[in-house]
């Protein structure tokens, strides 16, 4: 079977001559023009004035835009339609697109980009969460608050207490790809636009509003993008909305790539959060009370702020059992960059929120932390191999005909959540934990990295030494898999089988470098029991699958190889059913393995049988459908089952920092990680080497600096650090767990896209661990670690500068 | 201009090519070559990269901030071209494939050019060669597992077969200094083009048309690095890998500095003339040679004068140079090795410096007898620590008297702001990096570059 297979991934040969394609790559029929946005220079003020002539007589210059003359929507917004792809009147932040150039080249239209001179009543921006907090600047109508039990009355009355606050930074996605999108316009109007996008019915539909027509007469394709990480869920709007509405203005073919600059001065970025916290503990550490409040930078338009802001609070908890909890979660709207999706979608701030918490009790008692987390962790899953419970219909009918439904920014529908079976522990937002496997995956990291050895070692190698340190951390991944806007989980897939035995897929899932086209050709495969080779995917094509969520979530695996399944299946059915009537044979006789048929006693090549079935006249193209099951959330309430499972992980990383410059780096990593039953176990440890390295830059070297007028000042990678080469972990070993998802998913594996990238909080605490050797005070950091803020810890925790 | 070079072994001629025009554009809108791909357009990302083969061997450079007449004469090869001409894959490529080196794959060309350049070169120093190569998806981990793979196979005939051409001839491209003399004096307004790596972005980030440029990679006798028993003198066109390998027996913690300077990519394209003339306050090699007592060698015409490095900066973006006159060499003299230069960044490789602080301090029976301190990041221009010379030279060599003379560090320098460091910081290690090279010195280990799990 090809599920389970460590193939490699299905365009990597193309990848390295050089023939993969990307947006920018098609070739663009003559006459095609390159668009070009002017950018707003001032945080927040009224346009007063626009000059636009310059711009216009400038070389090879073809039309500028202006938001006045846009023919109908004028939005880009994933949500509540405070996004326009031309500012109207107002701008919001430096960066904001204000006109846009069409000319005949790119370079031109960057160059007219920049003669046009716009006139603005400037008015004091809010660049800082304090002033967006002063001046009630938020999203929705006040902080949003999820609680079990009571968390100030258990932290007053538990032996002991720590509490701080913190700021964690956001982070630039920097996919190698930066956004691209071209739109060629139809006979009859309509577009047909490539984009570099997560989520091509998120584009299909905000080009159909832009140009005026239905969703039918826009057909979106992504085949592959450079990188996405969820700075390409939303952030495409902006450029295929405007490549469609100069298509057609001009009737030209248009492309739109922003050049780096652009693109990170433009774009959103991770949620920067300060968060503050007070927990209550006893003396063998045990958790009595938490309390967070979460003030999040959503930046200047709400696109995806509410969705990820939750999903901060919903992993507040991480792995730990918290009897008493109130997380508090503040919106706020700033004049920066709006801030979007990125892998982990908010997980990952409220992941190191309660990292912290543990880091600051074990380092108050003088505990081994990594023994400190396992008292903490949640009771163990009973029984793994418990049925999973019938899957149950969450559909209904929709509030707004015309919200822009397939956002994760759309308004969610309130729901009745079940309550949680007795005797089982629940989560802050009473979601029972019943597949908890981190005790045994624990043990055996710890085990396996010879954590307590090396501890131990670390402290002796520090007692002699006066600049340098060494530290050592271990931290787990207890990570939800669904979209927590339930209706988005539900995917599907169209197969065809052709005469001749090849067969064509296609899913709703969009292909940014996780593999997901080779692991969903990996089901098929194995659902026919055919070769890989016979298993082709295209693009993904508005036209071949329709309605589809985001790639997203971590979900891209889990609900399109349901869906591909359910096509397969349904074909496997049909043949099974032909052959057995002309073989004398049962349905149920039927296998497909081996790239063979056998129908009872006789056996033909796949080949033959698709063959025999298209001379039957038996239809061997199908749709495939799936929707997640037991899934069920209400996310005011802060109540129910958001996620349809957990997946898993633990991380030991090992540092060393210098106190003269606070420089630092990753001595070693051990990484074991809950992949499921895994699709392909190659990939999956791509995702996870990958997600650890990322993860770790977040919280060391990746630095968003703006300045006091809201200027990115890191728009570049020679200003913005990403992890290099050498900043891998020089001993880095990764390895899965063995085990298989408790719930009924692709071959019982699990979703593997977003949980490591947790594991890089282990870096941060290994960081404060060595910085912690300097001195007796709690070393405090603040994230992103950088050499400057561990030279400042440093001096904290050694001098109490 | 008219150009001539080859291009994944075939050779082409560009009767009349813009001399501004990348060859990372030319690749992907002329001639439809989309392998290469832009990530950044600045030289810092490594997606655009190209193998180049010349006299002096073949080198990974970044097309996007290469221009077209600097591949005159030249060989070029893109990811294209890497594999064979019957479609065997490189055996890098081969590897990449076997160890899952790419997911987005948006960067691999890019890393596939550099593997194929360090294997063609025989290099297996990794993490240096593929410094200027980023990845957002892997991690690096299964890239480095695939080098390694690919390390001992022979290197393919496709690639030994790569030649230079005869070069189209040139009046923009002078052959030798004497030449470049001559043509700057007749056009002092012309911009000089070495490795392009800073002028390069004038084109590709600010817009600007550069009306005349006069192309200086052709001046081999620029090229030259001498080493005697009394004096090193680099020639302004050297670039700095060469450099780093002609310091590395002289000065390894210099060496070691510019294994971190920017990139393979960008160390082979940037020259050291160009560090220095750019003048800019956080150039890596103007501290380092400014405490090595380095000479600077301009020439105008015919006529030559020196002076210190030091001399030549004057103000922030301000350099003792008249219109027409060009850096020729810069020179230091042999001495022993007392130097120590100390690089802090955000990032350790490929990364522009917050501070980099070069220390040559001479003891003799337990007293300084002479200091060159001098810094980058820390004022407008390089720049020594006067002061803290001063106040070092004729104490005893110990920790008091180190410590007591980092107060002249205030003295020296009002660091600024900005999004690299806090002013505050770079006040702080300037001052720590003095405490440092006194640990150095007395063989104390200083650096977390050294520390093992």
């Amino acid at each position: 079977m090809s599920v389970s297979k460590p193939l490699p991934h299905d365009a990597a040969r193309m990848h390295v001559t050089g023939a993969a394609r990307y947006v920018d790559d098609i070739p663009s029929p003559a006459g095609t023009l390159h668009l070009a946005f002017g950018l707003s220079p001032i945080a927040r003020g009224h346009i007063t004035g626009m000059h636009l002539t310059d711009a216009q007589h400038s070389p090879g210059v073809a039309a500028v835009m202006t938001a006045k003359g846009l023919p109908f929507s004028n939005d880009v917004s994933p949500s509540i339609h405070d996004e326009p792809l031309l500012a109207a009147g107002t701008v919001n932040y430096v960066g904001q697109p204000v006109f846009l150039v069409v000319a005949d080249s790119h370079r031109n239209a960057r160059i007219a980009a920049r003669k046009g001179k716009v006139d603005y009543r400037e008015e004091p921006a809010l660049l800082t969460l304090d002033a967006a907090l002063a001046a009630g600047s938020r999203f929705e109508e006040g902080p949003r608050v999820y609680r079990k039990g009571d968390a100030a009355a258990a932290i007053g009355a538990a032996p002991r207490t720590v509490e701080g606050t913190f700021e964690l930074g956001g982070q630039e996605h920097f996919y190698l790809e930066g956004q691209a999108a071209m739109a060629w316009p139809q006979e009859d109007g309509g577009m047909h636009v490539f984009s570099s996008t997560q989520h091509p019915t998120e584009i299909q539909h905000k080009v159909a509003d832009a140009i005026g027509l239905p969703m039918h007469a826009v057909r979106v394709e992504t085949r592959r993008m450079g990188g996405g990480f969820g700075g390409k869920e939303s952030q495409g709007n902006a450029l295929a909305v405007a490549c469609a509405v100069a298509a057609r203005l001009t009737g030209k073919p248009c492309k739109m790539r922003y050049d780096r600059d652009d693109d990170m001065v433009i774009t959103g970025k991770r949620h920067a959060f300060r968060i503050t916290y007070r927990a209550g503990f006893d003396g063998d550490g045990r958790l009595q009370g938490v309390e967070f409040l979460h003030l999040v930078d959503c930046g200047w338009a709400q696109d995806l702020s509410l969705p990820v802001a939750d999903r901060a609070m919903l992993h507040s908890d991480n792995a730990y059992l918290i009897p008493n909890i109130r997380i508090e979660s503040h919106r706020l709207r700033t004049n920066r960059q709006s801030a979007t999706a990125y892998r982990g979608f908010g997980g990952p701030q409220g992941m190191v929120g309660i990292e912290r918490v543990m880091d600051h009790i074990a380092h108050d008692l003088g505990m081994d932390p990594a023994e400190l987390r396992r008292r903490n962790y949640y009771a163990p899953m009973q029984s793994p191999d418990a049925p999973p419970g019938a899957p149950q219909d969450t559909s209904g009918a929709p509030p707004d005909p015309d919200a822009d439904l397939a956002s994760r920014g759309a308004p969610a529908q309130p729901a009745e959540p079940s309550p949680p079976p007795k005797g089982v522990q629940t989560t802050p937002y009473h979601m029972p934990v019943e597949d908890f496997i981190l005790h045994e995956l624990t043990a055996e990291l710890l085990k396996t990295s010879d954590y307590a050895k090396r501890r131990q070692a670390v402290r002796e190698w520090n007692k002699g030494r006066t600049h340098l340190k060494r530290g050592i951390a271990f931290s787990p991944v207890k990570f939800g898999i669904s979209f927590t806007l339930t209706h988005l989980n539900q995917a599907g897939a169209l197969v065809h089988v052709y005469q001749d035995g090849s067969v064509h897929l296609n899913h709703g899932g969009t292909e940014m470098g996780q593999g997901l086209f080779q692991k969903v050709a990996q089901v098929a495969a194995s659902r026919f029991g055919i070769p890989l080779e016979k298993v082709k995917i295209t693009a993904t094509d508005t036209g071949k699958v329709p309605n589809t969520s985001a790639t997203a979530a971590s979900s891209g695996s889990d609900l399109n190889g349901m869906a591909v399944k359910a096509a397969c299946d349904t074909i496997r059915d049909r043949m099974a059913e032909h052959l057995a009537l002309h073989h004398q044979a049962r349905p149920g006789d039927v296998v497909f393995e081996n790239g063979q048929v056998r129908i009872g006693q006789d056996v033909m090549s796949f080949d033959k049988a698709a063959a025999a079935c298209y001379q039957g006249r038996v239809s061997l193209s199908a749709t495939g459908f799936y929707k997640t099951p037991k899934v069920e959330w209400d996310r005011i309430k802060g109540q129910g089952r958001p996620f349809y499972y957990f997946a898993y992980g633990a991380a030991v990383t090992e540092v060393a920092v210098d106190a003269l410059t606070g420089e630092n780096r990753i001595l070693r990593c051990d990484i074991l990680h809950d992949a499921g039953a895994s699709l392909n176990p190659a990939l999956d440890i791509g995702q996870i080497e990958g997600g650890y390295v990322q993860g770790a830059g977040w919280l060391t070297t990746e630095e968003l600096v703006w300045d006091g007028a809201g200027r990115l000042r890191t728009h570049a990678p020679s200003t913005y650090k990403i992890p290099a080469c050498s900043d891998r972990p020089d001993v880095f070993n990764v390895k899965l767990w063995d085990g298989q998802n408790r719930e009924d998913t692709i071959y019982r594996s699990k979703a593997v896209g977003e949980p490591p990238f947790m594991l890089g909080i282990s870096a941060w605490l290994a960081l404060s661990g060595a910085v912690s050797a300097f001195g007796d005070a709690y070393p405090a950091l603040n994230a992103p670690a950088t050499a400057e803020e561990i030279w400042r810890a440093i001096r904290r925790v050694r001098d109490g500068i | 201009m008219a150009l001539t070079f080859r291009l994944n072994g075939e050779e082409v001629c560009i009767p009349d090519a813009d001399p501004s025009a990348t060859l990372l554009d030319w690749l992907r809108e002329e001639r439809g070559l989309t392998g290469t791909k832009e990530g950044c357009n600045e030289g810092d990302c490594g997606a655009c990269t190209v193998m180049v083969t010349d006299g002096r061997g073949s080198r990974a450079l970044n097309a996007c901030i290469l221009f077209l007449p600097q591949l005159n004469g030249k060989s070029v090869r893109t990811v294209e071209g890497a594999a064979g001409p019957d479609g065997t894959l490189h055996p890098v490529q081969q590897a990449m494939v076997d160890h899952h080196g790419s997911q987005c794959g948006f960067c691999t060309p890019g890393f596939i050019m550099s593997m194929v350049t360090a294997h063609a070169n025989g290099a297996t120093d990794f993490d240096d060669q593929l410094a200027g190569n980023l990845c957002r998806c892997t991690g690096y981990a299964p890239i480095i597992r695939a080098a390694e793979a690919a390390k001992d196979a022979p290197v393919p005939d496709w690639i030994t077969r790569d030649r230079p051409v005869e070069p189209g001839a040139q009046p923009l491209m002078p052959q030798s200094a004497d030449e470049l003399a001559d043509l700057y004096q007749q056009n002092p307004e012309a911009t000089l083009i070495a490795g392009a790596t800073d002028v390069g972005l004038w084109v590709t980030k600010q817009l600007r048309r550069l009306p005349q440029m006069i192309f200086l990679d052709r001046c081999a006798d620029l090229k030259d690095i001498e080493v005697t028993d009394s004096a090193v003198r680099i020639g302004a066109m050297a670039d700095l890998n060469r450099l780093r390998m002609a310091v590395e027996p002289l000065h390894p913690s210099f060496a070691g500095m510019l294994r971190r300077f920017a990139s393979q990519q960008v160390r082979a394209a940037a020259t050291v003339g160009g560090n220095i003339a750019n003048g800019s306050p956080i150039g890596d090699t103007p501290p380092a040679l400014i405490a090595l007592d380095a000479t600077l060698h301009l020439r105008h015409g015919a006529r030559r004068r020196e002076l210190p490095l030091e001399a030549f900066f004057l103000d922030y973006g301000k350099q003792d140079r008249q219109p027409g006159e060009f850096v020729e060499a810069v020179s230091f003299p042999r001495q022993p090795d007392t130097l120590r230069v100390y690089k802090l960044s955000k990032r350790f490789d490929q990364d522009i410096s917050a501070v980099l602080g070069a220390f040559n301090v001479t003891v003799v029976n337990g007293t300084v007898t002479a200091a060159r301190i001098a810094f980058g990041g820390m004022a407008g221009i390089p720049k020594r620590a006067a002061h803290v010379e001063a106040a070092l030279t004729g104490q005893s060599w110990t920790r008091a008297a180190i410590t007591a003379a980092c107060a002249a560090f205030e003295r020296d320098f009002t660091p600024m702001d900005d999004m690299r460091a806090s002013a505050e910081y770079r006040m702080g290690t300037a001052k720590n990096l003095l405490l440092r090279y006194f640990d150095e010195l007395n063989g104390t280990p200083v650096s977390v570059l050294e520390v093992t799990s």
